[in-house]
C-alpha cells in the first residue's frame, strides 16, 4: 500500500508491504537510522518517536514505533531524534542536557530516551524526580542506571520551557 | 594544570544524540547495499535428537535465497577428535572441547532452546521470519537436565562418551578441622541466579566475502580476538580477514569475542557468495546470547563471639549451560576472590562445573567476582546474626588493615593497594548509618508495615586479571598539529575516545579537540585485545600514555634540531602545546611546526604495553530498603557507595560506570532472573517476562569519593567497570534480609521478589503465617 508520512518536516511517500512497521519505514524507507529496535514486545522504548495525526495540535505524542504500522501513521507527522535540533545545528535542550549530564553511554537507547523525555516535558514542564522516573518507565537503559538520564531531564526542563515561550 | 582528574563531558555524545550511532543494523555502506538477511531456525526443544529436516517449503517461500543446515557444512574441517590428557585448565576461559565440543550448527542433537539448527537467507527480514517457520525439523525428545541438582542427580547425560554431566571438578576436599575452635559457625546453601546480560543492542554481524578476503562487521568487545576466532573456525589466514566494530550498543561481557551464531554469518557469506547481515531479535537474544552467574554456593563461616572470623569455606557448583564455553573459568575467579577484603586465616574452596539443557553461561559484568562477593557478604551477615553483632562492626573487625599491603590471600591472590576500613567508614558516615539503625529500631518497635533494612557489603575485586596479554596503542602527530590514536582497546559506551584524548592532551598539550581516536578495525589495528575485565584504562590507557611519552621524546629531538639547542634545554609548555627553550616562550614551536619538520611518520610511536599486573579495586556499599511486610514488596530508597579504583582520570566517566553497575547489581538482588521450567522451556524469554530494571525501581545514587592509587601501572589506575555490580548485589540483598531479620529470617535467595519475600515472612518464626517452615527456603521454578 502507499503510505505518506511527514518525517522531520519532509514528506516521505512509498509503496510498502501492509505489515511494515513505522520503525522500519523510518529506518529503511526514510533512511533515518537513529531510531533503534531493542525488543519485540513493546518493552524497551528504544524506538520511541513523536507522532502527530493530521489536524492535531502540538508537537505530537510519543509512540513506540515498533508497535505502530506505517499504515497507521499515514498522513501524520513524525519527529525522530534527527529532527530535534533546530536548523542552526544547535542541539535541542534535552539533547544538550544529556550531553552535559553524561546521560548516555553506548547510545543505543538514547534516541528513544531523548524523545520520551521531550514528550514528558511537553506534557509536564517542571516534573519532579519521581515523575521523571515514572514517565521513563517504558524506556530501558542498560548502561547508565538511569541516574544521569534523570538528572539530564530535570536539568533540561527550564530550557525547554523557555524555548517554548520564546 | 593537567586535564586528568577533571570533569570532561564526552566527545562521543553529539553524534549519538543528533544522528544516532552507527550500529551493525545501521550500516548503509556500498559493500552491504545488496546484503541479504540471515534468520536462524532455533531449537524449540531443550534436549532432543534430530531425526529429520525438511527445508523444501522454506526454499520455495517468497524472497528465500538459501536455506543452510549442517548438511551444507562440507567446506569446514570437523573438530579434531578428543585427545585424552589434553584438558584445558580451569583457569583458562576457553571451551573444553573434545567430547564436550559445541558444533556451529546442530548436528544430530540439540541441547538448549535457542540452539541454532538452520539458517534462512532472504532478501528482507520479514521474509526471513516467515520462511524460518516453514523449516520443518523432526525432534525426538530426550529428558531435559535442568538446574544444578538436576545435572548431578540424573541418569541422563548431555554428551555421549562421558560418564557424568560434570566436565570440571576441582577435586578439593572439605576439611571441617578449620572450624574447630570457633565459638559460632553458620552454614547455608544459597543461589546466585542466572541472569541475561541484555545489552540494548543484541548480537549483530554483517559479512562480505570477495576476492578471497572476508570483511566482517560485528557488535563485539574485541575486534582482534574475533578475527582469530573466525580464522580458526573458517580455516582462513587471519591476514585475509578484516574485522570492523562499528558502534556497539553495550556488551557487559556477553560480547567478548564472537559466538557460533556470529561465526555462522561469516561462513554463510562465503558459502553463498552473498553479503549478509544478521541482527537478532530480543527474543532470540534472551535465549541465544550467553547468560551469566548461575552458581549454587554452599558457604560455611566460623569465628569468635567477639567478631573475629577464623575460617571460611566456599563450595561452588557452576551451571555452565549446554556447553562449557568458559571451561571452569568463572568459578576459578570466584574461588580466587572467595575471601574478599577480609583477613581470614583459614579458607577452603571447591568447585564443580555442570552442564544443563539451558543457554550456555559466560561472562556477565563481574564474571565470577560478583558471585564471590555475594557469597562472602552473605556469610558475614550470617555470622554477624549468629553472634548478635552489627554487620558493619563485624566487617570492620575483619577487614585487611592498610599496613598489610601488598596482601597475599590464602586463595592465591595478591592485593596491590587498599584502605578498606577508611572506605567502610566513609560510606557509613555518608549514609548516616547510626541514624538509619535508630529509625529501623523505631519502626520495629512500632510494628510498621514498612520495615527498614540496611545492607552493608564490603568488597575487593580483581581487574585486568589477564594483564599479561597487554594492550596496544599507536600515536601519530601530524603536520597540522593534530594527533591520531589507534587503540587496541574497544569502546562500547565507556568513553574511551574521551579518556584517551585526555591522556594525549595531558602529556603533549595537544587539545582534545585535535585528537582523533580510532578503534575496532583490524586493518588499521591488527594487534590488540579489546575490552573486558575492566582492563581498558589500566592497559589500553597506559599504552596511550606511554606512546605519548615516546612521541614527546621524539619531538624533543626534532625541536632541539629546529631551535639549535641542547635537548636538555628544551621544555614542552603543555598549556599552549609548544616546544621552547626553557624559560623562553619566544622560541616556541608548535606541534604543527615540529611535526612538519619531522616529516611523514616522524612523530609516531607504537606501544604494546604488557608491563601491568592485575589490580584490586575495593569499596563498600550501603543499601537502604523498605520492605512492605504485608505484600513482600521491596523498594530500594537509598544506595551509598565508595568505589576505589585508584586514580580517577575522568570523574564523569568513572561515576557513569559506577551508576550502571549499581543498577545491574540491584537488578540481580531484586528483580532479574532467567527461569526455565522442568522441561527446559525458558519462562523469561521476552522483555515482557524478563524483569529488566527500570528507572522507577531505582533511586538516585549517592557516591562517595575514594582514590588509593596503585603502584602497578604509571597512571595509578585500576578498573571501574564492574565494581558497581559487585558491591550493589550483596548490599541490596543483605538490606532486604536485614529488614525482616527481627522475624527470625536469616536468608532470602535472589531475586527478592514480592512473592519470595512474602513467603519468607509468612514462614518465619516471628512472621504472620507461623506455618513453622524455615524462612528463606527457595521458592519458585527451577533455574
Amino acid at each position: 500500500m502507499k503510505v505518506t508520512i511527514t518525517v522531520n518536516g519532509s514528506q516521505v511517500a512509498a509503496e510498502v508491504a501492509d505489515r511494515t512497521l513505522l520503525v522500519h519505514f523510518l529506518r529503511d524507507v526514510a533512511n533515518l537510522t537513529a531510531t533503534n529496535v531493542g525488543c519485540d514486545s513493546t518493552s524497551c522504548g528504544a524506538c520511541t518517536v513523536l507522532m502527530k495525526g493530521a489536524g492535531e495540535a502540538g508537537g505530537g505524542k510519543s509512540v513506540k514505533s515498533c508497535t505502530v504500522l506505517a499504515a497507521q501513521a499515514d498522513g501524520s507527522e513524525v519527529t525522530t531524534v534527527e529532527g530535534l535540533a533546530d536548523g542552526t545545528g544547535e542541539m535541542h535542550p534535552v539533547q544538550a542536557a544529556f550531553h552535559a549530564e553524561h546521560g548516555l553511554q553506548c547510545g543505543f537507547c538514547t534516541p528513544g530516551m531523548v524523545m520520551a523525555a521531550v514528550s514528558l516535558l511537553a506534557e509536564n514542564p517542571s516534573p519532579t524526580e519521581d515523575e521523571v522516573r515514572t514517565a521513563l518507565e517504558g524506556n530501558l537503559c542498560r548502561c547508565t542506571g538511569y541516574h544521569n538520564i534523570v538528572r539530564a531531564v530535570l536539568a533540561a526542563a527550564p530550557a525547554v520551557s523557555e524555548r517554548r515561550v520564546g | 594544570m593537567s586535564i586528568l582528574g577533571t570533569r570532561v563531558v564526552r566527545t562521543e555524545d553529539p553524534r549519538l544524540l543528533t544522528v544516532g550511532g552507527t550500529y551493525v543494523d545501521d550500516l548503509r555502506l556500498p559493500e552491504l547495499a545488496d546484503a541479504a538477511r540471515v534468520t536462524f531456525v532455533r531449537s524449540p526443544m531443550a534436549h532432543a535428537k534430530i531425526t529429520g529436516m525438511d527445508t523444501d517449503a522454506a526454499r520455495q517461500a517468497p524472497g528465500v535465497l538459501a536455506v543452510l543446515t549442517i548438511q551444507d557444512m562440507d567446506d569446514l574441517t570437523p573438530p579434531p577428535p578428543p585427545e585424552p590428557g589434553s584438558e584445558v585448565s580451569e583457569g583458562a576461559p576457553l571451551p573444553i572441547g573434545g567430547l564436550w565440543s559445541e558444533p556451529l550448527l546442530a548436528i544430530d542433537r540439540v541441547r538448549y532452546v535457542g540452539e541454532p539448527v538452520a539458517m534462512v537467507i532472504t532478501s528482507d527480514s520479514y521474509q526471513g521470519e516467515d520462511a524460518a517457520e516453514l523449516v520443518s525439523i523432526d525432534y525426538e525428545p530426550l529428558p531435559a537436565v535442568i538446574g544444578v541438582g538436576g545435572a548431578l542427580d540424573t541418569p541422563t547425560l548431555l554428551f555421549d562418551g562421558t560418564d557424568s554431566n560434570v566436565p570440571v571438578d576441582s577435586g578439593e576436599a572439605a576439611d571441617d578441622a578449620i572450624f574447630q575452635g570457633c565459638d559460632a559457625v553458620a552454614e547455608r546453601t544459597i543461589v546466585n541466579q542466572r541472569l541475561a546480560p541484555m545489552p540494548l543492542e543484541g548480537r549483530a554481524a554483517a559479512a562480505r566475502f570477495a576476492d578471497g578476503k572476508l570483511t566482517y562487521w560485528v557488535s563485539t568487545q574485541n575486534a582482534q580476538i574475533s578475527r582469530f576466532i573466525l580464522a580458526g573456525a573458517l580455516g582462513m589466514d587471519p591476514g585475509s580477514i578484516r574485522v570492523i566494530t562499528p558502534d556497539v550498543g553495550g556488551g557487559f561481557g556477553a560480547k567478548v569475542g564472537i559466538d557460533r551464531d556470529a561465526i555462522l554469518v561469516a561462513w554463510a557469506a562465503r558459502k553463498t557468495g552473498r553479503a549478509l547481515r544478521w541482527v537478532e531479535t530480543r527474543s532470540e537474544n534472551l535465549v541465544g546470547m550467553t547468560h551469566g552467574r548461575a552458581q549454587e554456593q554452599t558457604i560455611k563461616i566460623g569465628g569468635t563471639n567477639d567478631g573475629r572470623v577464623l575460617a571460611y569455606r566456599l563450595d561452588v557448583v557452576q551451571d555452565t549451560g549446554a556447553y562449557p564455553r568458559m571451561s571452569g573459568f568463572l568459578p576459578f575467579l570466584t574461588k580466587l576472590m572467595a575471601v574478599g577484603p577480609y583477613d581470614i586465616a583459614n579458607v577452603q574452596t571447591k568447585s564443580r562445573v555442570v552442564v544443563t539443557n539451558t543457554t550456555p553461561i559466560s561472562a556477565y559484568r563481574g564474571a565470577g567476582r560478583p558471585e564471590a562477593t555475594a557469597a562472602i557478604e552473605r556469610a558475614m551477615d550470617l555470622f554477624a546474626a549468629e553472634i548478635g553483632m552489627d554487620p558493619a562492626e563485624v566487617r570492620r573487625k575483619n577487614l585487611i588493615p592498610p599496613d598489610k599491603f601488598p596482601y597475599s590471600t590464602p586463595t592465591g591472590a595478591t592485593y596491590d593497594t587498599g584502605d578498606y576500613v577508611t572506605a567502610l567508614d566513609k560510606v557509613l558516615a555518608a549514609s548516616g548509618y547510626a541514624g538509619l539503625r535508630a529509625e529501623q529500631a523505631r519502626r520495629r518497635e512500632q510494628g510498621d508495615v514498612l520495615q527498614l533494612g540496611i545492607g552493608v557489603a564490603s568488597y575487593v575485586e580483581i581487574t585486568a586479571a589477564d594483564a599479561a596479554a597487554g594492550e596496544t596503542a599507536r600515536l601519530a602527530v601530524h603536520g597540522d598539529g593534530t594527533a591520531t590514536v589507534y587503540t587496541g582497546s574497544s569502546a562500547h559506551g565507556q568513553g574511551h575516545h574521551t579518556a584517551w584524548a585526555m591522556l594525549v592532551e595531558s602529556e603533549l598539550g595537544i587539545p582534545m579537540a585535535n585528537v582523533t581516536v580510532i578503534h575496532g578495525d583490524t586493518d588499521l589495528i591488527p594487534e590488540g585485545v579489546g575490552t573486558y575485565a575492566s582492563r581498558s584504562l589500566q592497559l589500553g590507557g597506559v599504552a596511550v600514555h606511554k606512546a605519548a611519552l615516546e612521541v614527546k621524546e621524539q619531538a624533543r629531538r626534532v625541536a632541539a634540531d629546529m631551535l639549535e639547542a641542547a635537548e636538555a634545554d628544551l621544555e614542552l609548555d603543555t598549556g599552549r602545546g609548544a616546544w621552547q627553550v626553557r624559560g623562553d616562550p619566544g622560541t616556541g614551536r608548535s606541534w604543527a611546526d615540529v611535526a612538519t619538520h619531522a616529516g611523514a611518520d616522524g612523530l609516531t610511536a607504537y606501544v604494546q604495553f604488557t608491563g601491568g599486573g592485575a589490580t584490586f579495586p575495593f569499596g563498600t556499599h550501603v543499601a537502604v530498603v523498605e520492605v512492605d511486610t504485608e505484600t513482600g514488596k521491596v523498594r530500594l530508597i537509598r544506595h551509598v557507595t565508595a568505589d576505589d579504583a585508584g586514580t580517577v582520570v575522568n570523574p564523569v566517566l568513572a561515576e557513569g560506570q559506577r551508576h550502571g553497575g549499581i543498577a545491574q547489581g540491584v537488578a540481580q538482588a531484586l528483580l532479574e532472573e532467567m527461569l526455565y521450567d522442568a522441561d527446559g522451556n525458558p519462562l523469561t524469554g521476552t522483555l515482557a517476562d524478563y524483569a529488566a530494571i527500570t528507572a522507577t525501581e531505582l533511586p538516585s545514587f549517592e557516591l562517595v569519593n575514594s582514590e588509593t592509587p596503585t603502584d602497578i601501572n604509571p597512571l595509578g589506575v585500576k578498573g571501574i567497570g564492574e565494581a558497581g555490580t559487585i558491591g550493589a548485589t550483596p548490599a541490596t540483598q543483605n538490606a532486604v534480609i536485614d529488614a525482616v531479620s527481627h522475624l527470625g529470617i536469616r536468608h532470602i535467595d535472589m531475586p527478592a521478589t514480592p512473592s519470595r519475600v512474602w513467603a519468607a515472612i509468612s514462614d518465619a518464626p516471628g512472621g504472620q503465617g507461623g506455618s513453622g517452615g524455615q524462612g528463606g527456603q527457595t521458592k519458585g521454578a527451577a533455574r
